[in-house]
């Protein structure tokens, strides 16, 4: 089978590392990275402690399939108690670092404590150590990962860092490996900060075993035609990455757009997959010059793009002019529709600061979007921002103001607390668009009625990959339903938020389920495990892991109240677009997704269905 | 016929499934330190390469063997013979491409065999950057590319 059943147990107050086998018990239960981390974080931490404490832990996490020749096996996860929510965090990434983990024999390693001074932490094989790290801090991402390849003289270690964005305690902070992938959500980069500890390099020199190797063989291999023939994992994906969505979700009414006031950005043809293809009028090249693969992934949705030299972002920055991870839809979105900048290129360069200082686009664009809109009400004057004129459509407003974020400096510190403190602090909370403290991605409630619940519910505050019902809402995908209503939507988005909590615990991104079951899933990991998973047992373990995260949240102090969208979704009425007139119907959805939890009315899940679960 | 790999990477996505495949073949076990071939990520220039041996005609890596232990089998394969390598490393001096390579583990060298006609790599490529086809006709496909965008100009009467 493929675990290592080592853990790296890395004590940073002691300075000391020291393996652990892995708990195979909760192994089999919570199946592995989200699941599985989340068990050991609820087990080994108060719920209520400081997120950015010493107390608190992090964990890097990898999945079962992690490692394997399993399409897409390359995912590893963060866990830990997010900064920005208060709630569980646990964010994704793609790359090559989380491979390199099972390489070198590791399962998962949990940071604990704060170590006294900056430090980074290298796994070479067995061997784990801490180095003084204090000529790094202060560094990017991208000074980082190649000064600690330098320094080993090995340019094939993986490395995971924060940028100075994560060293400065911005609550949106990522943690970036491979330079562009990134754990991107609920400010899993700042905990990394808060602990002194600025990178983790690995490279590894052994094994990844599977159980039954035929068996593995036949149903990756089956798994692998399922993606390339499906539309989806097959064409679009491959084409145009995750931008594919542009146009259609502004078509579907559903694009939030400067911060939530419309529902469809005029400008998103000019930011779209399409445009970042064709060739520039400025220089005659495209913004987009591949797409990328993550470890073992035979989708490769991944963009890399390059801006043009001579755009105002990059003029005379040399150290720009290279290509880096682009624009996914996630971020074309908040650091363009949000804002309601249409410049593809400025866009890029923001997202390009995301990637060099360790920032998540997504909370970083809505909240420059909700501080554009504070500006033009006249909350925010010239002399709060330091002289940036934070108005909608703004491209320079929008770079500058990310680069601020980045290095945490004047008002970008303001900004860095995240969109539902910069509101609480100027005396206007309504106008967050967030849920749990965390800011929402790229598809309006009002035009995607699902998705609102997704956001009120989701665990580690509003976000997209914790039940993606656009699948079904707009895609149709495993089948369609009506977006704009509200009937039917919390069935469907407990199965989806079920099976996805699965998924992230298996090694595999989420992606795939474009166009792969449980039914595919499944045969793969009993494959590659000892005991026998089936397509109910994954679900039973989603269902699991779900009520798992929710428990930690209400122990963290979280209530059913925080089930709640900002005001304007439930008031303010969709402009255009096929959602005219609609206003999200949470209030509909929220009681009859509880009452099928199983959870009280305050949403708090019964005894039974505690006892039910074997949590 | 002899058959090679065919190399395009610009069809290359570096998801390295071809490491993958490659390491299971040989070494039993996903491991991709012990791929015979390795996609190398130049990520600034957004270019993502395969490189593995390439079967020299008159092989630097065969001729610099003090102890015979690399020959050529009939369809050109250069083959590391594990009973007879002593592990001096001499070919992976000699080899200009960096494509023979020591493994500590065994205290012997490895390289691409080509899994004895039937590659591995070629299999798990799921963009078609690399190819197993026949060695003579490996430009076929750039021919046919740069070919389609020539001026057809007009056919005149005969």
């Amino acid at each position: 089978m493929s675990w290592t059943g080592k853990i790296l147990r890395v004590d940073l107050t002691e300075g000391t590392c020291a393996p652990e086998p892995l708990n195979m018990e909760w192994a089999e239960k919570y199946l592995g990275q989200r699941g599985l981390a989340t068990k050991y974080l609820a087990e080994e931490i108060n719920p209520k402690c400081d997120p950015l404490g010493p107390e608190n832990k992090l964990i890097m996490t990898t999945g079962p399939l992690t490692g394997t020749c399993a399409s897409t096996g390359g995912r590893y996860s963060v866990v830990t108690k997010g900064p920005l929510t208060g709630a569980i965090a646990c964010s994704n990434s793609g790359g090559f670092f989380g491979a390199e983990m099972k390489f070198a024999g590791w399962d998962m390693i949990i940071f604990e404590g704060r170590s006294e001074i900056p430090v980074y932490l290298s796994v070479i094989d067995g061997n784990a150590e801490l180095h003084d790290a204090g000529d790094l801090w202060g560094t990017s991402v991208w000074h980082t990962d190649e000064a600690i390849k330098a320094r080993h003289q090995d340019p094939m270690m993986h490395v995971a860092t924060i940028g100075v964005s994560g060293e400065n305690g911005v609550l949106f902070a990522a943690i970036v490996n491979d330079q562009h992938r990134a754990a991107g959500r609920s400010g899993v980069g700042a905990v990394m900060g808060s602990k002194n500890l600025k990178a983790v390099a690995v490279r590894g020199t052994g094994s990844v075993n599977v159980h039954d190797v035929p068996a593995f063989f036949e149903t990756t291999n089956a798994a692998k035609a399922v993606l390339a023939e499906n539309a989806v994992t097959g064409e679009g994906l491959p084409a145009f990455g995750t931008q594919v969505l542009m146009n259609v979700i502004n078509e579907s009414g559903a694009m939030p757009t400067r911060n939530s006031r419309d529902v469809q950005f005029e400008g998103a043809g000019d930011i779209s997959a399409e445009a970042m293809a064709e060739p520039r009028k400025t220089d005659g090249k495209p913004n987009l010059l591949a797409n990328a693969a993550c470890f073992g992934c035979t989708i490769a949705c991944g963009r890399i793009s390059k801006i043009d030299e001579n755009h105002f972002t990059v003029q005379n920055r040399p150290e720009y002019h290279h290509a880096s991870g682009g624009l996914e839809y996630e971020a074309a979105w908040a650091l363009g529709c949000a804002t309601g900048v249409n410049d593809l290129e400025a866009l890029t360069f923001a997202n390009f600061v995301c990637n060099e200082q360790g920032l998540d686009p997504i909370s970083l664009g809505a909240t420059i979007a909700a501080a554009m809109e504070l500006y033009e009400e006249g909350i925010l004057n010239d002399e709060i921002t330091g002289g940036l004129q934070m108005n909608f459509g703004d491209a320079e407003a929008l770079v500058k103001a990310t680069e601020l974020v980045g290095k945490a400096e004047g008002f970008g510190a303001d900004l860095g607390q995240g969109s539902a403190r910069l509101c609480e602090k100027y005396g206007r909370p309504e106008l967050s668009m967030t849920v749990k403290g965390q800011e929402f991605p790229a598809y309006d409630p009002r035009g995607i009625q699902g998705m609102g619940l997704g956001y009120a519910t989701s665990n580690r505050g509003a976000c997209h990959l914790r039940g993606y019902t656009v699948s079904s809402e707009i895609l149709g995908v495993p089948e369609k339903t009506d977006p704009l209503v509200t009937d039917g939507k919390a069935g469907l988005l407990m199965a989806f938020q079920d099976a996805t909590a699965a998924v992230d615990s298996t090694g595999l991104c989420i992606f795939t389920t474009f166009a792969w079951t449980l039914n595919d899933i499944a045969p793969q990991i009993n494959a590659d495990l000892e005991s026998e998973w089936t397509v109910d047992r994954l679900q039973k373990t989603g269902t699991r892991i779900w009520n798992l995260e929710r428990n930690f949240n209400l122990a963290a102090g979280l209530t059913g109240a925080d089930d709640r969208l900002p005001e304007r979704l439930v008031k303010e009425a969709a402009k255009t677009g096929p959602a005219k007139g609609l206003v999200s119907g949470i209030d509909k959805m929220l009681p009859e997704y509880y009452e099928l939890r199983g959870w009280t009315a305050d949403g708090v899940p019964t005894i039974e269905t505690i006892s039910g679960l074997d949590l | 016929m002899q058959k090679a790999l065919i190399i395009d990477p610009g069809k290359c996505t570096g998801c390295k499934q071809c490491e993958l495949a490659c390491s299971f073949e040989k070494e039993g076990s996903f491991n991709i330190s012990k791929s015979r071939i390795r996609v190398f990520d130049f990520h600034h220039d957004a270019r993502y390469v395969p490189y593995t041996c390439t079967q020299c005609d008159e092989a630097w890596c065969e001729q610099a063997c003090p102890v015979n232990a690399i020959t050529t089998d009939a369809n050109g394969v250069k083959n590391v013979h594990e009973n007879l390598c002593v592990g001096c490393k001499v070919c992976t001096i000699a080899c200009p491409f960096g494509t023979v390579n020591y493994n500590a583990a065994t205290g012997k060298v490895i390289k691409c065999d080509l899994c004895g006609g039937d590659p591995a790599c070629a299999k798990a490529c799921p963009t078609s950057a690399i190819v197993f086809s026949d060695a003579e006709q490996s430009g076929f496909e750039k021919m046919e590319k740069w070919a389609s965008k020539t001026d057809p100009g007009t056919q005149t009467a005969h």
